[in-house]
């Protein structure tokens, strides 16, 4: 009992850090703007520029929605294929998902050069990409989940997975190999990730997917608590193994998906803030585990979308290569201190 | 020779268990009739490879059987749905992946995922099930450990006490005295029995552990190829099986000291 109050305690203090970076995020890019301004734009009053009240409310405050939907859904991803695969190198995209949407995006980029003039045009416009992408990683999933009701072994879609991301990064090397530099470099772009390009309309979809994913996960709560005694006990206990495998990986699927078609391939986030998590708050129930997860997957990419944009510089980095030159040390630096791998 | 059987949980009639592929099926054992009655301790011997692991997968109905019916408080085992099934039978088995860092307390309440809401709340029956669970198992000063600070011994008890906390008539463990040394062999032994008279419930048992079953258990079930010997270790003993259960070569069995022996 008193435990319970000890996690809720935690929770809350994740939630006011999530708040914090949020606004941290907010007062920071390329262009400075002051913090009581920031605020003041919020609240709808007058600001002393008239573009940064456009900055806030039209770039900076959906990117921050972006970062949360992206960072919370990819880490909520990663800790529900590790706990159905009981594996911890599992992540959001180790059932192929982004290797699917790779290949769309690539097919887009790379074989517009062939048709060339307005057809290429209309086939790099942001919807065909965000299309491109999700087909791509729809198709991966049917094919994962059709392999899924046929197998028994969970282990085995695990490598089936990893199959289709070879199969499909094979595909990418070869499209890749023909392909004029513009394309190249654009689709290499493409595949750094990014938050920043979202309207208001997309970060919407985006919260519909995201709803949807999470209410999906959550309703998987009870069951992931017991697949931690492994499937043969599970089962023992009333589990519908294969009918509970399908939700996670839907649940996966929806989240992963929706965020790479939006915000490209993030790779890291999702592998890593279960591990910080579990470092953080020593937990197993995923009662606790899945809202903290929720946060901390949010504050990692706050942080690392704070870092990309390096303050007080024009530049704005990857974000997929900040997320690992952030996250990555993290992980290693918590491994080594406690000396204990927790999983 | 068949010996009174009150209350009968679990039962069998001319089962037949193997495996079915889609050609052809192979019989692992046939003509398996046995029951199981409150608060026996059955323990199930045979050599390796025998069929006693497809007989258990048979039993917890994870395994189709080829023919006949299994029985569980009177209700054919195919019948039962598999949420009901969780209340009815409690297995325990060894090298599962389990998660070594949930705490034994943790452990033993998953047990009680059967009972408990859409997401998992203990009630305060709940936790009385779990308490008198450790109680019974004698590891209410393990309750706060990980399991990864647990000895093997102490593991295969906290395994033991989630079945108990599962509350079911009947508790299947796959050789739970695999990697323990005698005396802890002993122990778990000793302490299925005693559960079964301070529970109630029937535990059935699969164990390489010939001279320790013989002592402790109700009835046993021997498995042969061809031949499924059930009765008390008296009957049993007295028919002769044992001794015709391995090659000659090796070992006999000694009637007077009702143990296997080397042949010297």
């Amino acid at each position: 009992m008193q435990e319970t109050k000890k996690y809720k305690i935690l929770l809350f203090i994740l939630f006011l850090v999530v708040i914090l970076t949020a606004f941290l995020n907010l007062s920071s890019g390329s262009v400075y703007i002051p913090f009581t301004e920031v605020i003041a734009t919020l609240l709808g009053e007058s600001v002393a520029q008239d573009n940064w009240s456009y900055i806030v409310l039209d770039y900076r405050l959906p990117k921050v929605f972006t970062a949360i939907l992206t960072g919370s859904g990819l880490a909520v991803s990663g800790l529900l294929m590790q706990t159905l695969f009981r594996n911890p190198l599992a992540g959001p995209y180790v059932l192929g998902l982004s290797s699917g949407a790779s290949l769309g995006v690539a097919l887009i980029i790379m074989g517009a050069s062939i048709f060339g003039g307005v057809w290429a045009s209309v086939l790099l416009s942001k919807w065909s990409i965000v299309i491109a992408s999700s087909i791509g990683s729809l198709l991966v999933l049917l094919a994962v989940l059709l392999a899924s009701a046929k197998l028994r072994d969970t282990m085995a879609i695990l490598i089936i997975g990893l199959m289709f991301a070879s199969l499909t990064a094979a595909v990418v090397s070869v499209l890749a190999y023909f392909s004029p530099a513009a394309q190249l470099q654009q689709y290499i772009f493409w595949s750094f990730g990014s938050l920043g390009n979202l309207s208001w309309e997309e970060v919407l979809i985006l919260v519909i997917f995201w709803i949807i994913g999470i209410l999906l996960a959550v309703t998987c709560i009870k069951n992931l608590n017991t697949l931690l005694l492994g499937e043969q006990y599970a089962k023992s206990l009333g589990v519908k193994i294969a009918k509970n495998r399908f939700i996670i990986i839907l649940a996966t699927s929806i989240l992963a998906g929706s965020i790479t078609a939006f915000a490209g391939p993030i790779a890291f986030v999702g592998l890593a803030v279960p591990h910080l998590i579990r470092q953080v708050i020593q937990v197993n129930d995923h009662r606790i585990l899945l809202p903290a997860v929720i946060m901390g997957g949010a504050i990692l990419m706050l942080i690392c979308d704070i870092a990309a944009q390096m303050p007080g510089s024009q530049y704005t980095l990857p974000i997929n290569a900040i997320t690992s030159l952030i996250g990555a040390p993290v992980v290693i630096w918590l491994l080594v201190r406690k000396r204990k791998f927790l999983f | 020779m068949i010996s009174q059987i009150p209350n009968i949980i679990l039962s069998t009639k001319d089962l037949q268990i193997g495996y079915r592929s889609k050609k052809e099926q192979t019989i692992i054992a046939s003509n398996i009739n046995m029951e199981l009655g409150v608060g026996e301790l059955v323990g199930l011997i045979g050599i390796n490879g025998v069929g006693k692991s497809t007989l258990l997968r048979s039993l917890t109905g994870v395994q189709e059987p080829l023919s006949g019916t299994i029985s569980i408080n009177g209700q054919d085992l195919t019948n039962i749905p598999s949420e009901k099934l969780s209340e009815l039978i409690s297995i325990v088995l060894t090298e599962q992946p389990i998660s070594k860092n949930l705490s034994v307390f943790e452990l033993i309440a998953l047990g009680r995922q059967p009972y408990t809401n859409w997401i998992g709340t203990l009630s305060p029956r709940d936790r009385e099930f779990i308490n008198n669970a450790m109680k019974l198992v004698d590891i209410e000063d393990l309750q706060h450990k990980k399991c990864y600070e647990l000895s093997d011994g102490q593991l295969q008890k906290v395994l033991i006490a989630r079945a108990i906390a599962q509350d079911t008539a009947l508790v299947i463990l796959d050789e739970p005295t695999t990697h323990l040394d005698i005396y802890h062999q002993a122990y778990v032994l000793k302490l299925l029995k005693d559960l079964t008279s301070k529970t109630k419930k029937a535990i059935l048992f699969s164990t390489h552990e010939i001279n320790l079953a013989i002592q402790l258990c109700d009835r046993i079930i021997l498995m042969q190829e061809n031949n499924v010997n059930i009765g008390t270790p008296t009957e049993l003993i007295t028919n002769n099986v044992f001794s015709k259960m391995f090659p000659p070569d090796l070992i006999f069995f000694d009637d007077k000291s009702q143990s296997f022996k080397i042949i010297t």
